[in-house]
Order: C-alpha cells, then structure tokens, then sequence
C-alpha cells in the first residue's frame, strides 16, 4: 500500500447524499478477477448515458476534474454493501482522499485498507471546501495527514480528527498485512512450536 | 487454578501469535481453504507487491460456485467463469498451492472437500473467502469466512488481525422425533433466535440431541450459523469425530492420530466455563420445518400456517412480512402443507453428503418426481458422488427421474447454469433463501433433504413422516 503523507491536488465536488456502493461501482462490474481497471467504471450510472457516451454535465467528466484526487462529497457517503470494489474503484481512478460529513462503517473501514484517507469534517466546512472546489484546477486543496489539516487554497487551516493507529499505518503505508509483517518473527516463533503431529498439505 | 474456558476460548487462545495494545489479536490460521471467486484479487494483490504465499503446505484451492454441474467434460462454456477457472489455475500453478482439478473426482464444494479429505481438523483455525466456512467448525475446529483483503492477508502471512468474539451456548436437549434432522434442528434453531440472535457471537451446540448426530449432521448445523447471525459455529470433538477423521488421506496417521486425539480431548468446554448468552431447546418439540419467507428466521413447522403480518408486533414487521408474502406469493392462513412446487434442489454445502442422500434416497425409493415437477439431485463432491453410485443411489433417484448431476454448489446460488426463472417455487436443501437467490424472481423454501424429496414426488411441500 502507497504512503499517505501530504497530498496537493484537484479536488472535484460531489455534493449528493447518501452515495451507495453500487452508485460507486454498479453490481455488474464485480464479476472481475482484478481490483485494478475499475476506475473507468467508477460511478458509472452517473457518468455515462445508456449508450456508453460520457455525460458531460458529471463532474468527473469536465476537463478540470479528470484528474482530480480528493473527493468532496455529501453525507453518509459510500453506504450499501460491503464490495471492496468501491474503494478499489475510487483509487483505480486515482482518488486517495475523500472528504465529507460522514461514511459509511464497512466502507470507512476499506478506505484505510487501501489506502484511502476519509476525512470526516462538520457540514458547513464541507460546504466551504465545496465552493473551493468548485474553482477547479486553480484551486488546490492540500490534505495533511501527519498534522491532520486540510489547506484551503488560500491558507486557512481546518484541522480534522483520525484513529491514531490507522493514521500510523497510512502515514508509513503499512496495509493490514505490511503491518501483520513487523510481527513476523512472532508468526515464526508460532510456527516452530506447532506440534510435530500436525499435518501439513502435500502431494495433492 | 486456570479459569474454566469454553471450546472457543481454548482456540482462540491456542492461536494467538501476539496480542496488540488496542486487543487486536494476530491470529494464527492453520487452514486456508480456496475457491476462484474470492480470490483473484487476492492473488494479484500478493503479485503487487511481491510477496509469496506463505504456508503454500496449510493452503487448498478448488473450484465449485460457478461450474457447470453438467457436461463439463466437454468444456465450459460461460465465458465469466471460464476466465476465474483459469485464473484460478494460473495462481496455483504461480504461486505453488495445491489444487483439485476440475476433472479430479476430490472435486467438490470447498466445505464438502475439507471435512471428507482430513484436511479440516479439530483445534484448528480453518478460513476460506466464503461465509459458510462455519461448517467446518463441526469438526470441532473455529472456522470462518473472510472477505478478499483477508484472503490476501492469509496468504501472505497465515495470520488475521482479529478481535475474539463473544461465546453463545446453543443446547438441544432431548432426542430427536422420528422424521426430524439435523436441518430440522438449525432451522428451528435460527427461528427461535432469529437472523440477528448469534451477532457477535461464537456459538458452541451441546447437547444430547447435537452429541446424537452423527458429522454430516454437525456440519449441517454448524453450516448455518451464519444464517443466525454468528461469526461461527462450533461442535465440542469426541468419539464419532475421531472416528470419522480417521484415516482420510490427509488426516495425521498412527502414533500421529493417537496423539492428535490426546491433544483433541482436551478441548471440550471446562465446567463451569462462561457463555454471554444461553438458549436451550428441546429436541423432542422440533418437527419437520419448512421456511416461507425471504430470510432463514421465517421458518416453521410444515403442520403451520403461513402467518398473517397483520398479527406482526409493529408497522415495520408487518410490511417486511407483507414484502416477503408478496414476493413468495403465499396468502395469510394458508397451509404450507399442500403448497404446489416447481423444482426440488437436494444439494449445497448444507445437505450433500452420503448421508443426507441415503435420506433422500429412502422416501424417493419406489416413488416418481410428481409431473411438471423439476427435481435435482447434486452431490457434494466426486467422491460423494462415487460413494452414492456404488450404493445404488443414483438408480433410485434417475428411476424416480430425479436429474444426477456432476458435484458444485448449482443451485444453492445463481451463478452458474442452475438457475430458477422469474416465480418458479423451490424446495431446497440450501441455506439461504434471499430474494433472487437461486435466479433473480426465484422462490425458496429450505427443508431438509427427506423432506425436499417429499416435495419432489407429491409435488407439494409435504409432511415426510406421513409419507414414511
Ligand atoms: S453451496 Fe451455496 S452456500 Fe455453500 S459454498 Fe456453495 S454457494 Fe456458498
């Protein structure tokens, strides 16, 4: 898992409600064998017209926000099942932060698993962040971890609360299993004293 | 002197590797059990990051949820499975973990093949990227299902980051009435503490009626604690365990197995020991159910009647109960009894085993599939397959025109050709019965597997014991 330290970029508004996993990536889209690739059919219904064209009003499909990493969006954000899809969608696209007044549970949690920061932050600042964002390409927001802020583009500081021990993990980009590593000599240590009688599976 | 502790706290506690400061425990997992829908991602992930599978000697793949369970002799056609199969088989093949071949007659459903291959065994951790991985803990083993990161997590490190769960003690007192099962049991069970009644919860059966089964009816119990909520199920290991583990190919052998069983015995709860929550049964009042809505807690007696959501304790009861009548097409007082079916599914990794066939065979016996009637019967694995077709089995069930099909998961979920249409009415030996669940607009009714034959040969959901 990448690192999450300061991140400076576009930030594209979506100020919808209730987003659910399958507005994030629809159902039919899981039956793949790769956690890459999805980004093209992130937020798919929203983004194209029945016959595959973009809709070009989607903020995602205007010029400035194509390339966009932090996601301003509306409450409740990422409800639904808990498909790791969804955060693999938003990442494939190259979004690795979202920004909005509340999450869902499972989904919050698939954030930090791969390496997505959610930032939660009170209505009227997502308001304010929303109108920043609005200004497109010459508005960057910046979000620092390690200080836990979020830079307006002009400066102003708004500080925002995240559990010590995720913010640890993403901060060094150790994944659940980069993490379980540094306790490799303890998994050894298990291993040699595993009884002798325990079988193992072998020539299958 | 040591606390007295449940089944699950002695294996919980005999794999943790490390405990964190925040309770999170690094837990040891001694069997990963692998099928091709949940893990291509995983595999990808370790090949992003460079990393091996850790314990490839702990780990075991096979395919089983969307194969064909007929014709695969000849090639799979869908080209969506296709594609995980061979993907599947390039990850085993890259990555150096065992496989059962499609072709392999050790082929089956992944908690079928465990059990039956001594790979799944007492005092073990067992996961698999499935939800009905509790069946194993019928061995007396923890046994769960994770999602795809995890699978990814165990292969690369044989461990989980876990917090224990709580302990719940289901007792089934008593004996069982003739006609009643083990299905009978876990569906009356799940009616009586609901879907919710196991959250957060490891549930440990005891009992005489749970002592009295025999391991393919442990499993079928164990099978649907997911069903009630819990994260696993469990069965205290004795005598008719070791007998069943003893000698499958990869069970530990000779002084091996004596001092396995020692280490085995020691893992039945202390007296004494403490459960957060108690529920007792009594065996001798469970007869013969039937489900008649959208979620395995909507479940009764075939004797009952389909219950009126006008009686429902508040508003959101009565439309949830309204939804489910609509959607199953049943009316307020009706008798589940008599109710007409379209197709009979006996198979899944609920009720596929020998066993569970022999009780289908015997009220199948001398009998034939009512007209208009489609009825399947789908062995859980090769070698059930081959067990039942030494017995006879397959004759009794072509000549009463039961379909005899290659082992899969079929119809238990509509992934792969086995399908119901849009209002087509099942008697099945499965799980779950969701909206949609075996094809979009299907109707489910679980039943045991003497009673899905019951239903095959009248027609109807009917009362097997006024058939036997
Ligand atoms: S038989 Fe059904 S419940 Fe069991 S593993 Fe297959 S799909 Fe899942």
């Amino acid at each position: 898992m990448d690192k999450f330290t300061v991140l400076t970029g576009v930030a594209a508004p979506l100020n919808i409600a209730n987003i659910d996993t399958d507005k994030i990536i629809p159902a039919r889209f899981l039956k793949t064998i790769k956690r890459t690739g999805l980004g093209k059919n992130l937020f798919a219904n929203m983004r194209y017209a029945e016959d595959g064209a973009e809709k070009p009003e989607f903020v995602l499909n205007q010029p400035k926000y194509r390339h966009a990493e932090i996601l301003v969006a509306g409450e409740n954000f990422g409800c639904g099942s808990s498909r790791e899809h969804a955060p693999w969608a938003l990442l494939d696209f190259g979004i690795r932060c979202v920004i909005a007044p509340s999450f869902a549970d499972i989904f919050h949690g698939n954030c930090f698993k791969n390496g997505i920061l959610p930032v939660v932050l009170p209505a009227d600042v997502c308001e304010q962040l929303l109108a920043d964002a609005e200004l497109g390409t010459n508005a960057r927001l910046s979000v620092d971890l390690a200080r836990q802020m979020v830079v307006r583009p002009d400066g102003q500081e708004i500080h925002f609360e995240v559990d010590a021990f995720r913010k640890h993990c993403l901060l060094n980009g150790l994944d659940d299993i980069g993490l379980t590593l540094a306790h490799v000599a303890a998994i050894d240590t298990y291993e040699t004293n595993e009884p002798a009688w325990k079988p193992v599976i072998a020539g299958v | 002197m040591p606390a007295a502790r449940t089944l699950f706290d002695k294996l919980w506690d005999a794999h943790v590797v490390e405990r964190l400061p925040d309770g999170t425990c690094v837990l040891y997992i001694d069997r990963h059990l692998v099928h091709e829908v949940t893990s291509p991602q995983a595999f990808e992930g370790l090949r992003l990051a460079g990393r091996k599978v850790r314990r490839v000697d702990a780990t075991i793949a096979v395919v089983d949820h969307n194969i064909p369970t007929e014709g695969r002799r000849s090639g799979i056609n869908e080209p969506e499975s296709l594609l995980q199969i061979a993907t599947l088989e390039k990850n085993v093949a890259d990555f150096g973990v065992p496989y059962i071949p499609v072709l392999d007659e050790r082929q089956g459903i992944v908690h079928v093949m465990g059990p039956e291959q001594g790979i799944s065994l007492p005092g073990m951790t067992i996961v698999c990227g499935d939800s009905h991985t509790s069946t194993h803990g019928a061995m007396g083993a923890l046994a769960f299902g994770i999602g795809t990161s995890e699978v990814e997590h165990v292969l690369a490190t044989q461990t989980l980051l876990q917090k224990p769960a709580l302990n719940m003690l289901v007792r089934v007192d008593g004996v069982l009435p003739a006609g009643a099962t083990a299905k009978d049991i876990i569906l009356a069970v799940i009616g009586e503490i609901g879907t919710a009644g196991g959250n957060g919860h490891v549930i440990e059966y005891a009992g005489e009626a749970i002592s009295a089964l025999d391991m393919a009816g442990r499993m079928t119990v164990c099978n649907m604690s997911i069903e009630a909520g819990a994260r696993a199920g469990l069965i205290a290991p004795d005598d008719v365990t070791f007998d069943y583990i003893k000698g499958r190919p990869y069970a530990p052998k000779a002084d091996d197995f004596a001092k396995a069983v020692a280490y085995w015995r020691t893992l039945p709860t202390d007296a004494g020991a403490h459960y957060d929550k108690t529920v007792v049964l009594d065996a001798a009042k469970i007869i013969p159910q039937v489900s008649w809505g959208t979620n395995p807690e909507a479940v009764m007696p075939i004797t009952g009647v389909v219950p009126n959501p006008a009686a429902a304790p508040d508003a959101a009861k009565r439309d949830q109960m309204q939804r489910m009548l609509d959607y199953m097409g049943l009316t307020p007082g009706q008798k589940l009894a008599g109710t007409k079916i379209d197709v009979v599914f006996i198979g899944s990794c609920t009720n596929s085993r020998i066993e569970d066939l022999r009780a289908a065979a015997a009220v199948a016996v001398g009998k034939h599939v009512a007209h208009g009637v489609r009825a399947l019967v789908v062995p859980g694995s090769g070698l059930v397959k081959r067990q039942a077709e030494a017995e006879g089995l397959d004759v009794i069930f072509t000549n009463a025109g039961f379909e005899w099909r290659e082992p899969g998961c079929s119809m238990c979920l509509g992934m792969n050709p086995d399908k119901l249409t849009p209002g087509q009415r099942c008697a099945s030996t499965s799980n779950r019965n969701f909206e949609g669940r075996q094809g979009p607009g299907g109707r489910t009714h679980l039943l045991s597997p003497a009673m899905a034959a019951a239903a095959a040969v009248t027609g109807m959901l009917t009362d097997v014991r006024e058939l036997v």
